[in-house]
């Protein structure tokens, strides 16, 4: 039976949250296996990282390198190339770093690729079925994989959800020495932060977000006064950034924040998974959107089928009531 | 410098109701309209205004049929210089991996110093640049917005990571970039555009001219099969409030008081 | 009769004897302003053809009105009266002027037709018209120091401000002025001296002050002043026939000429290329307005022949809401171009990009085509066309933005800007409940109508305005009209489609319509939309003939077929907002207002800006996808000029004045203090129906054939 290995990302000495995303996809793939973690950086992070794993992985694997200190996709894959067994599954978290390195280290291990993945359907030693989305969401597809020679599946964050098993003991393998030596075509010079804003949205409790049914820049201020009365934060998804109503640092989604809020309005949202991989925390979703079949109804708490445009105002004076705070 | 943008038909994002066919199986795709994939669009632009800067030519390809044409057309009405249909029998039913050997194929003929994807197309899968690149062994770098022409044959990319940040690297050339949307403003091209340039010959490429394994590409070269689509039976979902907008938003302003919504 | 009063002929001034003094200037003022004339006509024979040489006996007809009647002027009342007397003035003096500088060739110059009494009533007439100019110079010279109407302010970014050079011409012409009365009133003065008989009897004009100041002066120093006059006039007449050329006062010379070439056929587009058909456009190399040298020479003549007035940018909503377009400075900064470009000596041309020089590309795309400025301007200048034409160059550039982009790409897809399915196209119809009230046909091979109802894309498509559709549809049944709409045949008008500059686009929409016009064998056309009625009537060809709702509506209240009832609350004051492209580009200001005044009860007032001034709502069309630099919204201002009218309704007769309004109502913060209503909507609320069994009986099962959405 082919392995399966989970690499796992992670930021100043703690993995990511999809490492037990990760742990779990493996699971439904076949659950009698157990995953193995592998994990590369250099240094102290990088120890913290594995201490961290073990707990959650049978097995995980160090490779350590200075040259690997800053995750560089092609520098991981010629070292993964070295260690992986042939035949081995690969689990990526889908983001920006499985999109970098995942599909060439498909290429480089002769494996099967597939990516995105949502849910295993079937899986026996030679084939896997998976499920995926394409256009944008809109329709599922069943996926068959040949993975006779291995596969490697990059797995959309949020679809497994971790399981709280009993913690493990695993035990860490150092790697690092059947590495080789490494260099890359690409250099990695430095990370710019975005601006920070006026509003840190990753530290409210409660976000007024509002998507492209705001439907223009004059009317954000509807959900600015909603914010003001709940001592709230305007937070937004992809489009209203992209057409300069809200700056960047509002944005919550897969290449914007990630926020943890204890309550979430979704106005207008419609409920890519790009922007739901940003709300984290399993907070109390309110969705309100005029499209009675927009995704956000499948994840929210309490949905309202409605015009923002119209509703929060109302909502607005209602709170305003509520909280005795006179109007404007 | 000489730039190969490879370029993708699908269904218009915008401008289609994607929804299952009759028979449960396919979507219904007898009214689709079709154009390129947007982030081929934004790496066309971006090729150009490069080309702008320092000079070169900028090719346009697609693996396909005929009805594949009318996107390379309007990507040379934008202004690239040669389009180039890659077409054959034995192309039919490659999966990610035969598309990518193919275009590998392809690139290998010519004398690129830079290749271009789309980060993404209609399937989401977000693998043939970054496959294309490890079978060239050239060096990759996905989600690029943004793109600095250095001397000395490399590149400084911008790569857009997660909360809205900017990893800077430096590439050698040539090397192959899967492009972001919003990395420029792409210029229109209308009906007056594609007419002007509706005889410019567009060459045909065949398994034959490339030197191509056969056995590497198609369907029986692929491991990876859709197999259907389908839409999931709808979960519970949310709580939905039923009543006029007054009484929704009484219910709502309850639910958030008692959630901690309303201090 | 003395010397040097008699005649300044024989006057040694300087060694040079007055004849060959005058004879000079002439000579010198002659060439200079020949060959400036020449030099500015450079540009206009290198510029695209442009054919006005038709019908002119309508020109003619024009020139009458608004050149010598000065048709325009009063709309601003005291300037437009300033205007007219001066050039009343100018027009009298015309002939005094040119006698004038032939006697000081030969001295005993009469004009012809002007001798004897004729000639002394002309003498008297003249003397006045010289006074009331020189008051008005006096006026327009405070009025500019002091009043400083705001219409004339250059902004910052448009340069410096244009007063200098106005006061100077200004006072050039009260000089020209007095050197006439001055010339006349010492030569009066000398000879009352003398005893002579020719007296100047025009009490208190100009002449005769300068006579009665002058009475008692010496004969010499008459003498003296009598040749300075003359001189004085001269020199200054010459001076400002070759200053003129080089600024707005152009405008003296070339108005006659700009409105008698002045567009003849209102509310047309010029086409890409004039001389050119739409089958040989594939073979023109660039659509539009690039260079400078891609204006037609009428376009360059408007250039030359702009006053400055400000009264195009003082009733431009772009301009008044803070967008970057200033039609005043539109063809000011292309005038200051064209002198820049075209010298008085040396290379001229220079084939460079406008946008991007002198434009901006915001400044192009911000303009609603309302034609305001067209509307205001008295020299009937044409804003719209340049525009549309600068579009055009950005479009074949490709420099289109990106929020423009999307529905362009739609509308070529599928034909309406939301990129909706065309077969949805008549879902507004088609609600079951609206079925039971009206069935739509669908007009096809199997199915004709007598009429047919153009509904265009907004009210096709948007939720809200499905009503007005379904109003429409509701008041045509009313009245027994046999009509049908063209469904999923239909694609939008592409009204905005070819005023946002893509040409090419447009003609593939309106040929597609036109054959489903055709062919679904209607005679009449009607619309709801504005902007449809406007390209079916003036950009389609060989269709229909195609009317407005109100128009129909009117027509049925005239014939009793259509009965209003009361309006229910009798505390709402209504207005009516005409739309721009139904009054101010078709002329329709009257039929809404009747059938609003067809209403029982119905309190209506006007706004200060109606009929042809009325303040665009921001736009339709593509307009609604542009994201434009502005202080404000068009829209708010208007919603505020009703509320200041005394209105809590608006009623509009236009979709895209609908969005707008309902959109403004909300941001101005008028909401439940002010409502919008379009006007189908309310005939439909007021009009008396018919008895429901009439009614059940006419509306069974059609045809399976003609249900809309077949």
């Amino acid at each position: 039976m082919a392995r399966i290995f989970a690499y796992i990302v992670h930021r100043g000495g703690v993995p990511d949250d999809s490492a037990g995303e990760l742990a779990a996809a493996a699971k439904k793939i076949d659950a009698t296996a157990s995953a193995t973690a592998i994990v590369t950086g250099q240094g102290s992070d990088l120890d913290n990282v594995c201490s961290t794993l073990r707990s959650s992985f049978c097995e995980v694997w160090k490779i350590a390198n200075d040259a690997l200190a800053h995750p560089n996709a092609e520098l991981i894959r010629k070292a993964l190339v070295k260690v992986l067994p042939p035949g081995s599954i690969v689990l990526v978290a889908h983001e920006h770093f499985g999109i970098d390195l995942a599909p060439g280290l498909s290429i480089k291990l002769n494996a099967a690729y597939v990516s995105d993945v949502l849910g295993m359907d079937a899986f026996d030693g030679n084939d896997l079925k998976v499920v995926r989305q394409e256009f944008g969401g809109q329709v599922s597809s069943h996926v068959h994989c040949d993975i006779s020679s291995g596969a490697v599946l990059t797995i959309r964050p949020g679809a497994f959800r971790p399981q709280q098993n009993a913690a493990l003991t695993g035990t860490i393998v150092d790697k690092s020495g059947e590495i080789g030596s490494l260099s890359a075509g690409r250099r990695y010079l430095q990370t710019i932060v975005a601006e920070a804003g006026d509003v840190d949205i990753t530290k409210h409790a409660i976000l007024v977000s509002i998507g492209r049914g705001i439907q223009e820049k004059d009317n954000v201020h509807i959900a600015q006064d909603l914010a003001d009365v709940l001592d709230a934060a305007v937070s937004c998804s992809r489009p209203v950034v992209d057409a300069k109503w809200l700056e960047k640092s509002r944005q919550v989604g897969s290449s914007g924040k990630t926020v943890k809020p204890k309550v979430y309005l979704a106005c207008g949202i419609s409920g890519s998974f790009q922007h739901l991989a940003g709300i984290k925390g399993n907070p109390f979703i309110v969705a309100i959107n005029k499209n009675p079949k927009a995704p956000i109804f499948q994840v929210a708490d309490v949905g309202i089928v409605d015009d923002i445009l119209e509703f929060l105002p109302e909502l607005t004076s209602k709170v305003r009531e509520l909280r005795g705070v006179p109007a404007k | 410098m000489e730039i190969l943008v490879c370029v993708k038909r699908v269904p218009d994002t915008s401008e289609n109701e994607i929804a299952l066919n009759s028979a449960g199986n396919d979507i219904e795709r007898d009214e689709l309209v079709y154009s390129i994939n947007e982030p081929d669009n934004y790496a066309v632009e971006e090729a150009l205004q490069i080309v702008a800067r320092v000079g070169g030519k900028v090719n346009v390809v697609t693996v396909g049929g005929e009805e594949d044409e009318e996107i390379l057309r309007r990507e040379m009405a934008m202004g690239a210089n040669e389009g180039v249909l890659i077409t054959d029998a034995a192309f039919e039913g490659s999966d990610g991996r035969g598309i990518a050997a193919i275009l590998k194929a392809f690139v290998k003929k010519g004398n690129y110093d830079l290749v271009l994807t789309g980060v993404q197309a209609d399937d989401g899968a977000a693998q043939v640049g970054g496959m294309l690149a490890a079978m060239l062994d050239l060096p990759f770098g996905s989600l690029v917005n943004s793109i600095e022409v250095l001397g000395g044959k490399k590149l400084k990319i911008s790569r857009e990571i997660e909360g809205g940040n900017k990893e800077i690297s430096e590439i050698d050339l040539p090397c192959v970039l899967s492009i972001q949307t919003g990395i420029n403003e792409p210029r229109y091209v209308g009906m007056r555009g594609i007419r002007a340039v509706a005889s410019v010959p567009i060459s045909n490429c065949s398994v034959a001219e490339l030197s191509l394994d056969a056995s590497a590409v198609g369907a029986a070269a692929a491991k990876v099969k859709r197999l259907d689509y389908f839409v999931p039976a709808l979960g519970k979902g949310a709580e939905m409030l039923a009543g006029s907008r007054e009484e929704n938003i009484e219910r709502l302003a309850e639910l958030l008081a008692a959630k901690g919504g309303l201090k | 009769m003395v010397e040097g009063i008699e005649s300044v002929v024989p006057v040694t001034f300087w060694l040079t004897p007055g004849r060959t003094l005058f004879l000079s200037i002439h000579f010198l003022g002659l060439v200079c302003f020949a060959y400036i004339v020449a030099r500015r006509l450079v540009p206009l024979i290198r510029s695209q053809r442009d054919p006005r040489f038709d019908r002119p006996f309508a020109r003619a007809g024009n020139v009458l009105k608004f050149w010598l009647g000065q048709w325009k002027h009063p709309r601003y009342r005291v300037a437009g009266i300033l205007h007219i007397l001066i050039f009343a003035g100018f027009i009298l003096l015309a002939a005094r002027a040119f006698s004038m500088l032939i006697i000081g060739v030969s001295p005993n110059f009469v004009m012809p037709g002007f001798a004897g009494e004729s000639g002394h009533l002309y003498e008297a007439a003249t003397d006045y018209a010289a006074t009331v100019v020189f008051l008005c110079m006096i006026f327009a010279i405070v009025r500019r120091l002091v009043f400083k109407p705001a219409r004339y302010a250059v902004p910052a970014r448009y340069g410096k401000a244009h007063t200098a050079d106005a006061i100077f011409l200004l006072v050039l012409i009260a000089i020209l002025m007095v050197a006439d009365s001055l010339f006349e009133g010492t030569k009066a003065a000398a000879l009352a001296q003398q005893g002579q008989l020719a007296e100047l009897k025009t009490v208190l004009s100009l002449p005769w002050m300068f006579k009665a100041a002058l009475a008692s002066s010496s004969i010499p120093l008459l003498g003296s002043l009598y040749f300075g006059a003359y001189l004085l006039h001269e020199v200054t007449f010459y001076f400002l026939l070759c200053y003129r050329p080089f600024g707005i006062q152009f405008h003296v010379e070339t108005s006659l000429f700009n409105i008698y070439f002045a567009k003849l056929d209102k509310s047309t587009l010029k086409p890409v290329k004039w001389g050119v058909s739409d089958e040989q456009l594939g073979e023109v190399k660039s659509f539009g307005v690039k260079t400078f040298e891609d204006f037609t020479w009428k376009h360059v003549l408007d250039f030359y022949s702009c006053a400055d007035c400000g009264r195009c940018s003082d009733n431009c909503p772009a301009n008044a809401v803070g967008r970057p377009l200033s039609p005043r400075f539109l063809s000011i900064k292309a005038r200051d171009y064209a002198f820049q470009h075209y010298p008085m000596f040396g290379h001229s041309g220079n084939g460079q990009p406008l946008v991007g020089s002198i434009y901006s590309p915001d400044e192009i795309w911000s303009c609603t085509t309302c034609g305001a400025c067209e509307a205001e301007c008295p020299l009937l200048l044409e804003y719209i066309d340049k525009i549309v034409d600068l579009r055009r160059g950005l479009m074949d550039d490709g420099n289109v933005p990106q929020s423009l982009q999307k529905p362009l790409k739609a509308l070529e897809s599928r034909g309406n800007p939301y990129g909706k399915l065309e077969k949805k196209r008549a879902d507004w119809a088609n609600t079951k409940e609206f079925q039971e009230i009206c069935r739509v046909k669908t007009l096809n091979g199997k199915c004709g109508a007598e009429s047919l109802y153009f509904v265009d894309s907004i009210t096709s498509y948007d939720d809200r305005m499905q009503s007005i559709g379904r109003a429409t549809a509701t008041i045509l049944d009313h009245i027994g009209e046999d009509f049908g709409i063209l469904g999923a045949a239909e694609k939008d008008s592409g009204n905005e489609v070819r005023r946002f500059g893509e040409e090419t686009l447009f003609t593939a929409l309106r040929d597609h319509n036109a054959d489903a016009i055709r062919s679904c064998g209607a005679k009449r056309i009607v619309t709801a939309d504005p902007h449809a009625f406007n390209a079916l009537k003036h950009d389609y060809k060989d269709v229909p003939p195609v009317e407005h709702i109100s128009q129909v509506i009117l027509r049925g209240v005239k014939s009793g077929k259509i009965q209003f009832n009361p309006a229910e609350n009798g505390n709402n004051i209504y207005t009516y907002h005409d739309p721009c492209y139904l009054g101010r580009h078709n002329g329709i200001y009257d039929e809404p207002r009747a059938v609003l005044d067809a209403i029982p009860g119905l309190k209506r007032v006007e706004m200060k800006r109606s009929h042809d001034r009325s303040f665009c709502c921001g736009g339709g069309g593509l307009m609604l996808f542009y994201e434009p630099k502005e202080d404000q919204r068009m829209g708010v201002k208007r919603v505020q000029m009703a509320a200041e009218a005394g209105a809590n309704v608006i009623v509009t007769a236009c979709p895209f004045c609908m969005v707008n309004m309902e959109d403004a109502i909300k941001v101005a913060g008028l909401e439940g203090k002010m409502t919008a209503i379009d006007l189908a909507e309310l005939a439909d609320k007021q009009m008396v129906r018919k008895c429901p069994v009439a009614n059940a009986a006419r509306n069974a099962e059609p045809q399976q054939e003609c249900v809309a959405g077949g």
